[in-house]
């Protein structure tokens, strides 16, 4: 398939007013890096590897905490589970491409990105797929690795008493307030929120585990009650 | 936690993520969600995020003001922030700047 400019361009366009997010929420995750003692390599590999803002931030806090490895991927899981929603999603969309493109595009896929392409390929069947959601996908990649990488080597400057690791749960309930849309998802929060503080004290941080469980069920059953606002495209709004 | 230990975190962090992303796009046709795991999935964000939020900005650091923490006003005005504007870097520049204030007056006071 040959290589569309206009779509990339496209893309590009639709994601930038996105880039002025991404730069401080990635500064912010360099910074709580470092202040939980990873080093400025570890904090750049992780942002590599894992390429999730809101995942890496919780495992930098449970880092912190001294929380163990099994928890750690746990909640890398849960709170990335999202993006398998997204997959389905897109998966038809992206079936006509190579799978090695498809594995690679995968890497790439955040919530803008995902939200950027289903509505647009909805709206224009014949945007070029592949092209366009690189177009979207690529800047954030390039950005997000700067803007942890620079957060990553200023936290380094910083001294202890400016308590920057307090960034972290402030910027948790930044992404948490838009999140809340209906009353299933406030009992959701709620009890997760609140279990989670009651069981603070289990081993290994399991309280955070069985906390999210609870909160997902309660929210799903709170559905009988309640019913939830429309559908979204799940466009989280941040990363 | 080692650095060996933080690194193979980190490609096991990865490898859980690629997996997630990748699953139906890479697979296509061979996975399919049941209704009631989609819909519980839309619950996930909620109450991960404030699972992890509450115990954090609990936490007691060691400065107190009147035997109050004082990360808990700063915690309740960012949530007030959070809630209005939605806005990250709000919610930060509230949370902080109330924190360091505190934190300053806290040090005169004793």
């Amino acid at each position: 398939m040959a290589f569309s400019r206009r779509a990339y361009l496209a893309g590009f366009r639709d994601v930038s007013p996105m880039f002025l997010g991404i730069v401080p929420f990635g500064m912010i995750t360099g910074v709580s890096a470092v202040s939980v003692g990873l080093s400025p390599t570890e904090a750049i590999g992780m942002s590599i590897l894992v390429f999730a803002g809101a995942s890496q931030l919780a495992a930098i806090a449970l880092l912190g905490q001294g929380a163990g490895v099994l928890v750690i991927l746990l909640t890398t899981f849960m709170v990335n589970l999202r993006m398998a929603m997204y997959s389905a999603s897109l998966a038809p969309l992206l079936a006509p491409i190579r799978a090695p493109m498809r594995a690679f595009l995968a890497y790439l896929m955040t919530d803008q990105a995902y939200g950027f392409s289903i509505l647009t390929f909805r709206r224009d069947p014949t945007m070029p797929r592949r092209d366009y959601y690189l177009g979207v996908a690529t800047p954030l990649w390039i950005l997000w690795q700067f803007a942890t990488a620079a957060g990553a080597f200023i936290g380094a400057q910083v001294p202890p008493s400016w308590q920057l690791e307090f960034a972290i749960p402030l910027t948790f309930l930044a992404l948490l307030a838009p999140a809340i849309r209906d009353r299933p998802g406030l009992v959701a929060a709620l009890l997760g929120g609140g279990l989670s503080l009651a069981l603070v004290n289990l081993p290994y941080n399991l309280g955070l585990v069985l906390a999210s469980l609870i909160g997902i069920s309660a929210g799903t059953l709170a559905e009988r009650i309640w019913p939830p606002a429309s559908p979204t495209t799940g466009e989280e709004g941040a990363k | 936690m080692s650095t060996t230990l933080v690194w193979i975190l980190f490609i096991l962090m990865g490898l859980i993520t690629v997996a997630l992303r990748g699953s139906f796009i890479v697979l296509q046709d061979r996975l399919s969600l049941p209704p009631l795991i989609r819909r519980a999935l839309t619950y996930v964000p909620q109450a991960v995020l404030a699972a992890i939020v509450a115990p954090a900005l609990f936490s007691s650091s060691d400065v107190t003001l009147i035997g109050f923490d004082v990360r808990l006003p700063a915690a309740a005005l960012a949530l007030v922030v959070a809630t209005r504007t939605k806005n990250v870097l709000a919610t930060l520049g509230v949370g902080m700047g109330v924190l360091w204030i505190l934190t300053a007056v806290a040090q005169r006071v004793s």
